[in-house]
């Protein structure tokens, strides 16, 4: 059963069906040594992301989120087609992706906004070169037309067209996410996965840019994944949302109702963390423990060393993502009545 | 406010903040035009002469010369003058280390940056190559391949390449590697930039600037290796003009006396790396932030 | 009353460099009493850090401290000379930093660090400095198990809590965290603020918290410093500052923080960038982009009192109290 898939009855804009990617750390010649010595741990598999399905309809905003070693970034990658998944396949309007083949006309309708404004730009090129390379590289527009069409991308995102011979070096980090943004948009893309894009900006910075990929949600129809460590800009950001724990998706659904109730104990936890402006000094306790790594999961419910509401149950099998209302799915043994 | 402030500019504004890069790049300079002008200027290649004039061997400098003229700085074993000598002599030092560095830089950037996008074995493989050779001393590897090509201006320029493409290759790996995990490449693929358009465009520009200030203190390297080479006879062949030639030719003068044989061409070899140094100490310095992103 | 523990009086810490001097920190004045939370916040740019550093005597080269006082338990510590501020520094005051690698050494165990660090202000034996380590991790939560370990095996959170186990070794009067929870998971942060405020609680420690988030000050803070441009343009108690803002800037990042109680369909956002503390033009640095800025704004406003008890504020146009 695929998230939030019933909501709108037609084909999903892209559609990831239980994919998972695994990264396996290859050995080198010292660790072939001490396989033959028999002093080794064995193969280091990280599992970045298991067996998650992931439906997001046209015009819909679906945001992700989770902390470090949850694989949102990978999932994204994953839906942005950037890295072919170790098991799963992704469909684009229902059709798979990797039977089709590399399609550079389809790669262009899904593109990324990134979180590091410093290594998103190449510091070699030129604005105009940034962002104009790719249409015209794939005839998009005639070489002739680059300026202008760079100056009008420039314009939708807020930068100053008459700077686009400067260097990403010479913008401040939220003009080099606006230029980031132009980039993306300047090859007219259906779909964005936009990876923390304001992490790494002041608090200002961010409401600017977030009031921008709003505004161009709306008027150029797009359709997003929103992927953010921060629930408080998911909220903001996205109609529906997963939250995603060490590689699976723990809990998802319509903002709203997640926000207002949220089911999965680690949802609870994490919105507990984030915190409110009410003034009052913290009196909750908060969840203990660490997040395991990726390539030592444990047993079980991934989140079961830290769940104040743990059951025997739960160290022992995972519980499935199961459906708990409708468009709302939770993988948690409390949703479960004992038989 | 910038004019038009690109890296190079902004590089070289920086550069020239520093009173030893200035010095270095005029000393630099000044050797430069030197070994370039020689064959306008100078009467006759002293290298070429038919017969050693055994008769002006050997004289201190600001000897008359027979001819008139002025031996400035001395005549070496076989009656050249040492100005010209060694005039010609760092032509062949500049020939020798620029392009055997900038073939061995070639080489080791388009293998190091292949394996780094190739990955998986095909870059084990070519890095376990590099490595294995980088392993043995480039003077070992350079006269080992002399003795098997023989002497000649030829020979060492392919030895040299051949003992230093190595450091290239792993340096041009490990920037390839991590420029290749900077985000500007992941947008370059989701763009479905051609892979051609990837690595001109965006990977080889971006791994150029390290492993060029790794070339120019390469190539005083290189210059002293051919420097060495040549001064224990395995270098360049004989008639070829070369400063260890020259401080070979004067090495067992020097108790007699008659330094200068030796000590001109020597200091003209130390002069040469230390501008080389100086710049390309300034130029890293000058690069280090942007390096360190 | 007894007197506060630490009084800053008009700071100023400029950093000289080729393109200017850079005015980091521009007339900050603020007191902490012993024991109080106090939260230092603004965005980048804002001179909170330097401000942090100032206070330990750590601002580098090409930064100084230019001018004002800082009287720490009646001390004027800018008065003091490296020399005399080393005894002060990892004993009466402390200081927990963003990166926790840069309290931390990279080829040490951390029960070793630990020790040292006992060691290097105390002369007791080592197995008693050993001992003290010990308990100094356990009450940070950092296990036994990972005594031995050296820092690059720790996870993030884990360093941060080392780093505050030695902060805390001496019993310092004061702790500086200059966003220690910045580059941690939320469930992290949430345990490391938690934590903190016990300890200092139990303690007696009084901390200065300085973070762009406004919400750890909500939840950590009894009194709260706005600052912008290198001044503090806004300073009370936390309920008072939070809930009836006087300064229009304070107003404008609590509009901006996505989820809070004004956010609609776009959030409110503040146009321009911060000015860059170089050349900033006289009068109240905020007037380029305040909605309610007039001509009278060119004037270099002062603090002064405003609304509820030990609030002030550094503007021409107080913003009115919510009804």
């Amino acid at each position: 059963m695929t998230a939030g898939s019933e909501r709108n009855h037609a084909t999903p804009l892209v559609e990831l069906k239980a994919v998972s990617k695994h990264f396996v750390r290859s050995r080198d010649l010292a660790s072939r040594f001490a396989r033959l010595a028999r002093r080794d741990r064995g193969a280091v598999i990280v599992r970045a992301v298991e067996e998650v399905d992931l439906a997001i309809g046209e015009g819909e905003s679906v945001g992700l989120v989770g902390e470090s070693g949850c694989g949102k970034s990978t999932l994204g990658r994953l839906a942005a087609g950037l890295l072919p998944p170790s098991a799963g396949e992704r469909l684009w309007r229902g059709e798979n992706c990797a039977a089709q083949g590399r399609d550079s006309a389809r790669q262009l309708k899904t593109q990324m906004v990134f979180d590091d404004p410093d290594a998103a730009l190449n510091p070699l090129l030129r604005v105009l070169d940034l962002v104009g390379e790719a249409p015209v590289a794939h005839r998009i527009i005639a070489s002739r037309q680059q300026i202008e069409y760079v100056g009008l991308q420039l314009n939708r995102v807020g930068v100053d067209p008459t700077l686009m011979r400067r260097f990403a070096h010479q913008f401040s980090r939220g003009q080099r996410t606006r230029i980031g943004i132009a980039r993306a948009l300047a090859v007219k893309p259906e779909f964005l996965v936009c990876d923390e894009p304001v992490a790494a900006l002041d608090v200002s910075t961010q409401a600017q840019i977030l009031n921008l990929i709003t505004d161009l949600r709306a008027a150029l129809d797009l359709t997003y994944l929103f992927i953010s460590r921060d629930l408080r800009v998911v909220r903001h950001m996205s109609d529906r949302v997963a939250i995603m724990y060490l590689g699976r998706v723990v809990e998802s659904g319509p903002t709203a109702e997640i926000f207002a109730s949220p089911n999965h104990p680690y949802t609870q936890a994490l919105l507990a963390a984030a915190g409110s402006l009410e003034p009052k000094k913290r009196a909750f306790v908060p969840v203990k423990g660490e997040i395991p790594s990726p390539a030592a999961p444990p047993a079980g419910c991934a989140f079961h060393p830290r769940c104040p509401y743990v059951m025997p149950r739960c160290r022992q099998a995972r519980p499935s993502l199961d459906p708990i209302s409708p468009g709302r799915w939770s993988a948690c043994y409390l949703n479960v009545a004992d038989g | 406010m910038a004019r038009d402030e690109t890296p190079f500019r902004r590089t070289r504004a920086a550069f020239f903040g520093g009173p030893s890069a200035v010095f270095g790049v005029v000393l630099l300079a000044m050797i430069l035009v030197c070994a370039l002008a020689v064959p306008l200027v100078s009467p006759q290649n002293p290298f070429t002469q038919p017969q050693p004039e055994v008769l002006e061997a050997r004289l201190p400098p600001a000897s008359p010369a027979n001819g008139g003229g002025t031996f400035w700085l001395g005549t070496d074993d076989q009656g050249r003058d040492l100005v010209w000598a060694i005039a010609y002599a760092l032509r062949t030092s500049l020939e020798v280390g620029v392009s055997s560095t900038l073939i061995a830089l070639a080489i080791g950037l388009a293998l190091g940056i292949g394996a780094a996008y190739l990955g998986g074995r095909s870059e084990r493989v070519l890095m376990g190559i590099a490595g294995l050779q980088l392993s043995f001393p480039a003077f070992l590897i350079a006269l080992s391949l002399l003795a098997l090509l023989g002497r000649g201006l030829g020979s060492v320029i392919a030895a040299l390449v051949v003992a230093q493409w190595a450091g290239y290759a792993h340096a041009a790996r490990d920037m390839a590697r991590t420029e290749l995990g900077k985000e500007y490449i992941e947008a370059a693929r989701c763009l479905a930039l051609s892979p051609a358009r990837l690595w001109w465009g965006h990977l080889v520009p971006n791994c150029l600037p390290a492993l060029g200030v790794a070339a120019v203190i390469q190539v005083a390297v290189a210059i002293a290796l051919e420097a060495t080479l040549s001064f224990l006879g395995l270098g360049v062949s004989t008639g070829e003009p070369s400063l260890g030639v020259l401080i070979a030719g004067g090495y067992h003068d020097l108790p007699s006396g008659a330094y200068w044989v030796s000590f001109f061409p020597g200091v003209a070899l130390v002069l040469t790396i230390v501008s080389i140094n100086l710049v390309a100490n300034r130029l890293r310095i000058v690069l280090a932030p942007r390096l360190q992103r | 009353m007894t007197e506060p523990l630490l009084q800053v009086e008009g700071l100023c810490a400029h950093f000289f460099t080729p393109a200017g001097v850079l005015k980091a920190v521009d007339d900050v004045s603020f007191t902490l009493d012993r024991g109080e939370v106090l939260g230092l916040v603004g965005e980048s740019g804002s001179g909170k850090s330097t401000t942090g550093f100032s206070i330990m005597g750590l601002v580098d080269p090409p930064g100084r401290v230019v001018g004002g006082r800082i009287l720490f338990a009646g001390r004027d510590l800018c008065a003091l000379s490296a020399l005399e501020m080393r005894p002060l520094r990892g004993n009466r005051m402390a200081m927990i930093f963003e990166d926790p690698m840069r309290t931390l050494n990279p080829v040490l165990r951390i029960d070793t660090q630990v020790i040292e660090t006992v060691l290097a202000h105390e002369a007791i034996p080592r197995v008693a400095a050993l001992g003290r380590a010990r308990e100094a991790l356990a009450k940070v939560g950092v296990p036994e198990t990972r005594l031995k370990a050296y820092p690059h095996e720790l996870s993030g959170g884990t360093r941060q809590r080392v780093a505050i186990a030695i902060s805390l070794l001496n019993a310092p009067d004061l702790i500086i965290a200059d966003e220690p929870t910045r580059r941690l998971d939320v469930t992290v942060q949430g345990q490391i603020v938690y934590e903190l405020q016990q300890l200092a609680a139990e303690a007696g420690t009084a901390l200065i918290w300085i973070t762009d988030d406004l919400s750890v000050i909500a939840g950590l803070c009894d009194r709260v410093c706005v600052m912008y441009a290198g001044r503090v343009v806004e300073q009370g108690r936390t309920e008072d500052v939070l809930r009836a803002p006087g300064h229009p800037y304070t107003r404008a990042l609590i509009d901006a923080v996505p989820g809070s109680a004004s956010s609609g369909d776009k959030l409110k956002q503040i146009p321009g960038t911060t000015p860059s503390r170089i050349d900033l033009s006289p009068g109240c640095a905020f007037r380029p982009r305040c909605p309610y800025a007039t001509s009278e704004c060119a004037q270099n406003p002062q603090m002064r009192p405003h609304g509820a008890a030990g609030q002030s504020l550094r503007c021409f146009h107080p913003l009115p109290a919510p009804e």
